[in-house]
């Protein structure tokens, strides 16, 4: 047993954590600025790393530039284009390269995106992407799907259930990273905050919401390690399981830590420009991608 | 990155599940019948090759990774067997801190279990802050004499050595002014009386007094002084969940609530179900970064207060899924509320990530 990322792991996440501070919005302000979030879809799309599984990648690999970008905020599409591509090479599908995913009628990740790969039982098909939503997540697009759904080939059902433990793993990775962005935010406020003379920090009220994020940081990063592992290393439905408590567990973290985020910010945590709410907006679009319910985990461990 | 056994791992446990299917119903694992036992379950775990895993093996140990010594807690508590008894915090102790003939003459009987051991450390008066702790130890010739009252000391019934500190000078700074001894328990001068717990067991914590009991002058562990740093290490290392086998010990409560669950899971069994999977996760994790070198950092605040959480939840759907009428289940619902507390608070844990590691 040795569960510690490998060199070339640990260089990955070091690139991809590069990147979004580079070239991911710095401040709500940032958003809005095109020319940026073109070049950070430049840089993306030249690093191959949406189609990393295609080029025989492990769930471990998605799931550590996710986090990655997730914590950075990155807001140009990855996690859409990575799932697609997973669904690619399986049905020989060659357009996958300029292909998203839709789930339910809505195509995630959609900046850029014509169209659109859909798995349902294990049938892949494509379809178009129309319409830009109104999103709540303020970072990832999600639009429309319009036109007929195009059959593109099937699956074996080991890749169709591996697939959804992928999609399970990386969107809990999303929400891990997104709650270390926030608590990062969160710990830089409270240093420099000054009230009745000291920074807030120094308070343990304060201090001690922000050492609780941290505990559930750190539980959140060791289940996602479990489950992106088992993307490819565990039976189909284990590895699914894996996902789902991952998936549990590390909603609950990021909601709280982004909370906590805002409380700390006090009023300015509750106004527009601060970039706390657009970490507790990605963590809730995460959460609501392939959700998952307490109810539906299987209590008796193995 | 593997989280499954490597192949002598996976020899060593089956090894050890052949030994428990012979022994491991012989040995109650809860309760004051627990701890009555708890020395026989000690040696016999030594004699089948099972205990001192990861310790030095020029006193009894095997030297192995740590991550045996989660194999050994997850078998343990698969089988139904008592857990491990815990003397890591003691071990690294006085490996660490102590010299190399105190090691030589105590290490063994500690590890193989002919001898008993306690820990002195906490007050009445000195709980989170133990740095205040007045017992005393007064040079008289080649003996130190202590006066003082302890408490919070497991096995002291049964112990016949405790690691013990005193001040041994009060003018010096309150953290400079503590040394560490290995004293004898059995002897005039040192009485002890058992604490009841809210879950009615007896024998796990008493209190002792000290009173004009003797500790020679060579029992010192390190210097004049140099308590504290040793007391630091001790405490650290009791913080950590890959030391204590707990993971192990809430996996099988939640095993059992579910098997007697009817109909869907409450949301406190489910989640109790999801926070025991993660701390199993987490003790691989961080063992697997020893693997790097151990250090015994603050990272151990994060994991014990994750571990509280844990408890604490299952002790939460223990009560959910049996209600008050189960005497064992209600037992590890109230022993559960203890977790926050022992080894150093809740609180405690979150001043120490707040200042060392995030640096508010």
């Amino acid at each position: 047993m040795d569960v510690r990322l490998t060199a070339e792991q640990q260089q990955l996440r070091d690139a991809a954590a590069k990147l979004a501070d580079d070239l991911g919005p710095g401040s709500v302000h940032d958003l809005a600025d095109e020319a940026r979030i073109a070049r950070l879809d430049k840089q993306i799309e030249m690093t191959g790393w949406r189609s990393l599984r295609s080029d025989g990648a492990s769930g471990v690999e998605v799931a550590i530039v996710a986090e990655e970008f997730g914590r950075g905020l990155v807001d140009a599409p990855f996690l859409g284009p990575a799932l697609a591509d997973d669904l690619a090479r399986h049905v020989g599908d060659t357009g996958a390269i300029g292909s998203t995913i839709a789930l339910g009628g809505n195509a995630i990740d959609a900046r850029g995106y014509q169209r659109a790969l859909t798995l349902h039982g294990t049938t892949v098909s494509a379809v178009e992407v129309g319409a830009v939503r109104t999103a709540v997540d303020l970072t990832r697009t999600a639009a429309d799907v319009t036109g007929t759904a195009v059959a593109v080939g099937d699956l074996d059902s080991d890749a169709a259930q591996r697939w959804l433990a992928l999609a399970l793993a990386t969107t809990s990775a999303d929400l891990v990273g997104t709650a270390r962005g926030a608590h990062t935010l969160a710990c830089d406020y409270a240093k420099i905050r000054e009230q009745y003379g000291k920074s807030i920090g120094s308070y343990q009220a304060v201090a001690h919401l922000l050492a609780e994020s941290l505990a559930l940081i750190e539980g959140s990063v060791s289940v996602l390690r479990h489950a992106a592992w088992a993307v490819d290393e565990l039976a189909p439905a284990a590895a699914i399981r894996a996902g789902r408590v991952a998936k549990v567990y590390c909603a609950r973290a990021a909601r709280t830590v982004c909370e906590t985020a805002i409380q700390v910010h006090g009023g300015i945590g509750n106004t527009w420009e601060c970039l706390a709410h657009v970490y507790l907006r990605r963590a809730l679009t995460s959460t609501q991608l392939w959700p998952v319910k307490l109810e539906e985990i299987d209590v008796g461990l193995p | 990155m593997d989280f499954r056994d490597s192949p002598d791992e996976a020899a060593f446990r089956d090894r050890l599940r052949s030994w428990l299917a012979l022994h491991a119903k012989k040995f109650p694992s809860s309760g004051d019948e627990y701890w009555a036992r708890q020395g026989e379950w000690h040696r016999a775990l030594y004699e089948g090759d099972f205990f001192g895993l990861s310790w030095p093996r020029e006193y009894g140990g095997q030297e192995l990774p740590p991550v045996y010594d989660v194999i050994l807690d997850e078998e343990l508590a698969r089988a139904g067997a008592p857990p491990r008894p815990s003397l890591g915090y003691l071990v690294s102790g006085l490996t660490r801190h102590g010299s190399k003939e105190l090691c030589r003459r105590f290490l063994p009987g500690m590890i193989n279990g002919t001898e008993r051991w306690c820990q002195g450390f906490s007050e009445p008066g000195s709980g989170s802050d133990l740095a205040s702790l007045t017992t005393t130890a007064t040079r008289e010739g080649d003996d130190y004499v202590i006066h003082g009252h302890k408490i919070w000391t497991s096995y002291s019934d049964v112990a016949d050595w405790c690691l013990l500190l005193a001040r041994t000078d009060p003018d010096a700074k309150r953290h400079r002014g503590i040394s560490a001894f290995i004293i004898a328990m059995k002897q005039p001068g040192v009485q002890q009386r058992p604490l009841q717990m809210i879950n009615g067991v007896t024998t796990e914590f008493g209190q002792v007094f000290f009173d004009g009991a003797t500790v020679r002058a060579e029992h010192m562990v390190g210097a004049p002084g140099e308590g504290w740093p040793l007391a630091m290490t001790v405490v650290g290392h009791e913080r950590e969940p890959s030391t204590l086998g707990y993971a192990a010990r809430y996996g099988k409560l939640v095993r059992e609530l579910a098997a007697r669950n009817d109909g869907p899971p409450s949301e406190e069994l489910a989640w109790a179900a999801v926070q025991t999977e993660m701390l199993t996760h987490h003790v691989r994790r961080r063992l697997s970064e020893q693997l790097d070198g151990v250090t015994h950092t603050s990272d151990g605040s994060l994991d014990k207060l994750l571990m509280t959480w844990v408890e604490q939840s299952v002790g939460h759907a223990a009560l959910a899924v049996a209600g008050i009428d189960d005497p064992n289940l209600l037992s590890a619902y109230l022993y559960s509320r203890a977790q926050s507390v022992m080894g150093g608070t809740s609180q405690i844990q979150k001043n120490i990530i707040a200042s060392r590691i995030l640096g508010l």
